[in-house]
């Protein structure tokens, strides 16, 4: 589904991703883990095209993205969550996911003056099943700058979700959790997951990614050091010795 | 009376200012490029009803409609820059339409007398309204039928995705973008339809002052259109009406009795709304 050949992205002097080959096949989920400086966040900057390659090239379902801007990538599928959270602070939970139906089939269902002036049904019923799949429903009219940070994670998720993707690119998203959000985090990638969604996941935390993931990807200075299942991964002796740790 | 007729003109004229700037201060963007959509809507008007003998009403629409295509024109390449740069960029071209009507001549003999545009002198008698025996309170009404049909339309806009979209953008570019919004398509639209409140603004002053030139559309006229919305608050287009009153009504009329000390008052009351609300008169949340 998704295809890097060769990606490599510069600053300058600083190859943050050089050279890197990754496939993520429909319906997979697929873990990308490495130190910190490693390029995870630059790869998923340039595959949702917030950053040009210098080299290489990105397909997705067949299409070079060569050229698109962020939010032509978006309806073709791609959408994404950030390290950092990056809510619309002074707009309600609700309204948060309300911007965020930029996808073709909304486009297609409602007429231009109803998607941009009204706020009919259609959309009404989604954003309840986004809240209630996030477990934000009893927040909704709560201005997102005054969510907890477990829940403004939570609403990233589900503003990522309201562009109905077929591709997520989920960035360290249990960065700075507990154990237990943890838990429940896995269990919604679990639910995505039996949906048929095809997940990127970015991760530090590793009883995640060992727990949900098909297939990882180990980077280290820009270029990926091994690939395999998370039992490979495990026990991998370049990959114990530049992350992992332990003998 | 005549008076309190004159005030609300003037309050009415500067909300339509305001308002203009607002829509595209909610997309983050600071413009000082409003006073010259103004400018053209003022001599745009002015020249239909006075040199083409058209009704104020469809001149009016011609206003609008500059005003909308300028705005539109300049959006396109000044919003690729941001922040300073914009302001930069936008305060140029308010300078350069400035110096366009400084040196604008366009005039046409009528009835013995010569009319239109002249340079520094400016634009005389643009008299639609005492030609057509309009009193003051008609003028009056006439300009607060505008003033609440565009403050309801934007408000509407305001409660609509349209509204959502324009802060989501103000307030984090790179998610709006990565949610799928189009950056330059609401930028420029902002900025458009800002342009098309402007140039109506403009229209309705050059009539009700009757004498137009170019030091009426100056740097501080600019820095006006968007210090009420940001006096205000971006909360709502309340807020924009609310400063414009605040300043045109309590400030510069209310104090006058005050002579010199007006100028002093005024500066201190104005930071002293800011501290006091950062967000604005009627914003809500965090400045």
């Amino acid at each position: 589904m998704l295809e890097l050949r060769g990606v490599a992205r510069h600053f300058g002097g600083v190859r943050a991703v050089d050279g890197l080959d990754l496939e993520v096949n429909e319906r997979e989920i697929v873990g990308l883990i490495g130190p910190n400086g490693s390029g995870k966040s630059t790869a998923v900057n340039v595959v949702t095209g917030l950053f040009p390659l210098t080299s290489g090239e990105i397909v997705f379902k067949g299409r070079n993205l060569e050229g698109l801007p962020t939010h032509k990538r978006l309806q073709l599928g791609i959408a994404r969550t950030f390290q950092n959270i990056r809510l619309f602070g002074q707009l309600t939970v609700w309204q948060n996911l309300w911007v965020a139906q930029n996808s073709p089939q909304d486009r297609a269902q409602r007429g231009f003056f109803a998607r941009w002036l009204g706020g009919q049904r259609g959309v009404r019923d989604e954003i309840a099943q986004l809240l209630e799949f996030s477990g934000l429903a009893a927040r909704q009219d709560e201005l997102a700058a005054n969510l907890s940070f477990g829940e403004q994670r939570r609403l990233e998720l589900a503003r990522a979700l309201a562009t109905r993707p077929r591709l997520l690119l989920l960035d360290e998203p249990a960065a700075g959790m507990n154990s237990e959000e943890i838990a429940q985090l896995r269990d919604r990638i679990v639910k995505l997951r039996s949906r048929g969604m095809t997940i990127l996941l970015v991760e530090h935390v590793m009883e995640l990614v060992m727990g949900v993931t098909d297939r990882i990807a180990v980077l280290n200075f820009g270029q990926k050091i091994a690939e395999g299942t998370p039992a490979q991964i495990q026990n991998d002796p370049v990959v114990k010795k530049a992350y992992l740790g332990g003998a | 009376m005549e008076f309190y007729f004159g005030l609300a003109q003037i309050v009415g004229v500067h909300t339509l200012l305001g308002l203009s700037a607002y829509i595209v201060l909610l997309t983050g963007q600071v413009s000082m490029a409003q006073a010259a959509f103004f400018a053209i809507g003022a001599y745009a008007a002015g020249m239909l009803t006075v040199l083409a003998g058209w009704h104020i009403v469809p001149a009016l629409g011609a206003s609008a409609l500059l005003g909308a295509v300028t705005a539109g024109a300049v959006g396109f390449p000044a919003l690729r820059v941001k922040g300073l740069m914009l302001v930069v960029a936008t305060l140029g071209f308010g300078e350069a339409v400035r110096l366009f009507f400084f040196n604008f001549d366009y005039q046409v003999a009528k009835g013995g007398i010569k009319l239109g545009p002249l340079g520094a002198e400016g634009f005389r008698q643009i008299r639609f309204f005492p030609e057509n025996g309009w009193t003051s309170a008609d003028v009056m009404l006439f300009i607060w039928v505008f003033v609440i049909l565009i403050m309801a339309l934007l408000w509407w806009f305001d409660r609509s995705r349209y509204g959502s979209v324009l802060r989501a953008v103000g307030e984090d570019e790179l998610a709006a973008q990565s949610v799928g919004v189009n950056l330059t398509a609401v930028k420029v639209s902002a900025m458009t339809v800002g342009g098309a409140i402007a140039g109506i603004g403009g229209g309705i002053f050059a009539h009700y002052t009757t004498h137009i030139e170019h030091n009426n559309f100056n740097v501080l006229v600019a820095t006006f259109a968007i210090a009420y919305p940001i006096v205000g608050g971006l909360n709502s287009v309340f807020g924009t009406l609310a400063a414009v009153i605040f300043v045109q009504a309590f400030l510069i009329e209310g104090l006058r009795d005050l002579g010199d000390w007006r100028n002093l008052l005024f500066g201190t009351l104005i930071i002293l709304a800011m501290n006091l609300r950062p967000q604005g008169l009627f914003g809500r949340g965090r400045a």
